[in-house]
């Protein structure tokens, strides 16, 4: 179970090419990460619409084999 | 009940009450970090919600992530408008959002803002 920090920021990568991803293993387990997203595409977004971007982003996975992903999200 | 009976329930609990909590576990004993989380912060604030426990009913533990189009659990509800999971609900609060949000609905909560 779980996923590979960088198959996280690869898969956040495809979808929004000039964000800028940090993404932190909160308990080293490959299970619970921190995520901030800061992306152009996020603008005029609700923070509602831009975690589901993210989330779709993600094909899945959060929710699933991703349990704890806390999500921040921002324009440059 | 079927899938569209799920989603039929779930839109009346939305729509009947002004502050619903769907979380893992009750308000009094939450079963999961993020779920007591947001449950804490709405008691802090003095919020009157009504919490609904999916570990209850797989049918409407799946079913409230199809009705927001929203993949985990807690989420929040405020006079039947998807607010947020755990992260959201969260930064709201500490921004002062989340008042504004309950002030601009008319629903009642404690004035007090973020306290250590």
């Amino acid at each position: 179970m779980g996923m590979a920090a960088e198959d996280i920021a690869r898969m956040i990568k495809e979808r929004f090419p000039d964000a800028e991803i940090r993404i932190e293993d909160l308990a080293g387990d490959g299970n619970h990460y921190a995520a901030t997203v800061i992306s152009e595409a996020f603008r005029g977004k609700s923070r509602v619409e831009q975690h589901q971007m993210v989330y779709d982003a993600l094909k899945g996975n959060m929710g699933g084999v991703l349990h704890a992903l806390a999500l921040k999200t921002a324009t440059p | 009940m079927s899938a569209q009976d799920v989603q039929d329930w779930i839109g009346k609990q939305v729509a009947g009450n002004d502050v619903v909590l769907f979380m893992k576990g009750t308000k009094s004993m939450p079963q999961c970090g993020f779920s007591m989380q947001v449950a804490q912060i709405l008691q802090h604030l003095g919020v009157d919600f009504k919490d609904i426990n999916v570990l209850e009913d797989m049918s409407v533990r799946e079913g409230v992530k199809a009705y927001s189009n929203w993949p985990t659990i807690p989420q929040l509800y405020v006079k039947g408008e998807f607010i947020g999971g755990c992260d959201i609900v969260r930064e709201m609060f500490q921004a002062g959002e989340l008042q504004q949000l309950l002030t601009a609905k008319g629903i009642a909560h404690n004035k007090q803002t973020l306290t250590a």
